[in-house]
């Protein structure tokens, strides 16, 4: 058996006297697609922000690629192949969608330390920028500055931005969220293309999204991860059905 | 390069750079040597606006202490000079270095802070300095101590008022062509990047105190150098010229001329002096004594900038292409 990419072995996260992560134990094998579902106050957030390293944990240990990620900074997280989308978009505004993906490409191209050379004509920077763009269909949007892109467009530039450094473990906060039914059936397209090349921890609302793209899933409830399985054991799950599925699936 | 003199924002730029190169020919022919004085301040002036500029601007880091630079390379000078040691190939590069390491190990500590807290603990260390600075009672202490020029034989003298000012001049060049390069480099995209959204430049992967923290130091070294040649201008060093005022005096400039453009902090310099300057005779005009009272005026048109000129002086050119 293959080890998992990612696991989690009993983490715990307390605010006061909630907790908020109650021991949770998940494992993201290589090149799947796991989703991440549960209730408003499940814990997904919380528990996405210590798999970044955003949040220290009381106790219980993160494993990616490896190797013990539990005390690391969220940018070395990054660099051993951990990158994210945000549940609110997060771009770079005052930048045009080719410099925000450039910038991606960047982080990943060894250090910055550089002053001199002028980096808008470094084409190993905005060359492979334009093919990530050319990717999730930005192609001709390449000179815009991101906050003049639609909502749905931004959505797809942070999945480019997250792409950019060949990540091992695409970390998805709701990437449909805000999103109308025909940018969101693009944008499952494009994750669905990605299958099998990169292992996704997807958090998503969006049910037909979840049950279309992914391999297994775990439910969070009151922090708890109450189930995990496939796709149809989660819905033939008594437990996850009274908890959260409800009448959606019936 | 010639296609930039056709905008407004190029040609205005070139004549202002133009007329600075030649200042001292025009002082000399006019026969008004303060002239020349006031415009070796603007343009020391201009090197610590373009330094602050750097982190202020680009970085976004609102820095209340730089003036903090002034002192720490003026005095490493003086305290040189004081002891004999007038060669500027000593003073110079020891000057520069208690800048850069000054500037390091604050930044190290205030960059762990944010907004209002980062301002705070700027102007904390920079006051440490200046009521250090005031406690010298070998070095003039408040009164300050008059300073002989560094001294570089065979290579340039100092005392020349034209020759300083060139020197100064040809400083100033340098450093904008080093905040040009900096700017669009990999390194000031980061800077950039992280005053845009920092939480994303993490999540991308960049650690973005480390850079942040090379940004602050490089920017003190160049405030370091204009407290190097404020000290040499008027042979005379002081707590005053690092006073939290002067800290302000330079925010006030960079954010009147531009932040984050390359010229901006020269034209908000050229701005303050000029205000600084002709208001007081101005209102004296209008009655004799009014003068005095010339930062009335000069207060509500900083007001007025701040509420109707956004992008400063700077974008009274139009937009940036």
């Amino acid at each position: 058996m293959t080890a998992p990419l990612l696991s989690t072995d009993r983490l715990v996260k307390r605010y006061g006297g909630l907790v908020a992560t109650d021991t949770v134990s998940i494992e993201v094998m290589p090149g799947e697609i796991h989703a991440l579902i549960g209730p408003n106050g499940a814990g997904k957030t919380t528990l996405v922000g210590q798999l970044t390293g955003n949040v220290t944990p009381d106790s219980g240990t993160i494993r990616f690629a490896g190797q013990d990620v539990t005390r690391l900074k969220t940018h070395a997280r990054v660099r051993l192949g951990l990158a994210r989308s945000f549940q609110i978009t997060s771009v770079l505004r005052e930048f045009t969608a080719l410099e925000n993906v450039a910038l991606a490409v960047q982080a990943h191209a060894g250090h910055s330390f550089r002053f001199l050379r002028d980096a808008r004509s470094d084409e190993s920077l905005r060359g492979p920028a334009r093919a990530r763009l050319d990717e999730v269909g930005l192609g001709s949007r390449a000179g815009t500055l991101a906050s003049a892109l639609s909502h749905g467009e931004q959505r797809q530039l942070e999945i480019s931005m997250a792409l950019a450094g060949d990540p091992k473990l695409l970390l998805l906060d709701e990437p449909m969220a805000g999103m109308g039914v025909e940018e969101s059936q693009r944008m499952i397209g494009f994750l669905r293309g990605l299958k099998g090349r990169r292992a996704m921890l997807l958090i998503e609302h969006d049910m037909d999204a979840v049950f279309q793209l992914a391999d297994r899933i775990t439910v969070l409830v009151y922090g708890r991860a109450i189930a995990s399985g496939t796709p149809a054991e989660i819905r033939a799950d008594a437990a996850v059905r009274q908890a959260y599925l409800g009448d959606e699936v019936a | 390069m010639m296609a930039a003199l056709r905008t407004p924002r190029g040609l205005a730029t070139a004549l202002i750079l133009v007329l600075l190169a030649v200042l001292p020919f025009l002082t000399q022919a006019l026969d008004q040597r303060y002239l020349l004085s006031i415009g070796t301040k603007i343009v020391i002036w201009s090197i610590a606006a373009v330094s602050l500029n750097m982190i202020l601007g680009y970085g976004g880091l609102v820095s209340f202490g730089h003036a903090v630079f002034f002192g720490i390379g003026g005095y490493a000078v003086g305290i040189l000079s004081a002891h004999g040691m007038s060669s500027g190939w000593i003073q110079w590069p020891v000057a520069l270095l208690a800048a850069t390491l000054w500037a390091a190990l604050v930044g190290a500590l205030s960059l762990r802070t944010r907004g209002l807290y980062f301002l705070m603990t700027t102007l904390a260390f920079a006051q440490l300095v200046y009521y250090v600075g005031g406690g010298l009672e070998a070095y003039g202490a408040d009164d300050g101590l008059n300073i002989s020029r560094s001294r570089f034989p065979g290579l340039i003298d100092l005392r020349d008022k034209a020759s300083f000012y060139w020197l100064c001049f040809a400083l100033l060049c340098g450093t904008l062509w080093f905040c040009s390069r900096f700017a669009n480099s990999r390194f000031g995209y980061v800077i950039r990047g992280a005053k845009s959204n920092e939480l994303r430049m993490t999540a991308l992967g960049f650690p973005v105190f480390r850079y942040r923290l090379a940004a602050f130091t490089i920017s003190g070294a160049f405030g370091g150098l204009a407290g190097i040649l404020l000290a040499n201008e008027g042979a005379y060093i002081s707590p005053a010229m690092m006073s939290w005022v002067k800290s302000g005096d330079l925010i006030v400039i960079v954010v009147l001329g531009g932040m984050g453009t390359l010229f901006g902090p020269l034209y908000g310099t050229i701005a303050f002096f000029v205000l600084e300057e002709s208001l007081p005779p101005l209102l004296d005009l209008g009655r004799k004594g009014w003068g005095e009272y010339w930062q009335i005026v000069f207060g509500p048109m900083l007001v007025l900038i701040a509420l109707y000129a956004k992008g400063g002086i700077d974008s009274l050119f139009g937009r940036r292409s």
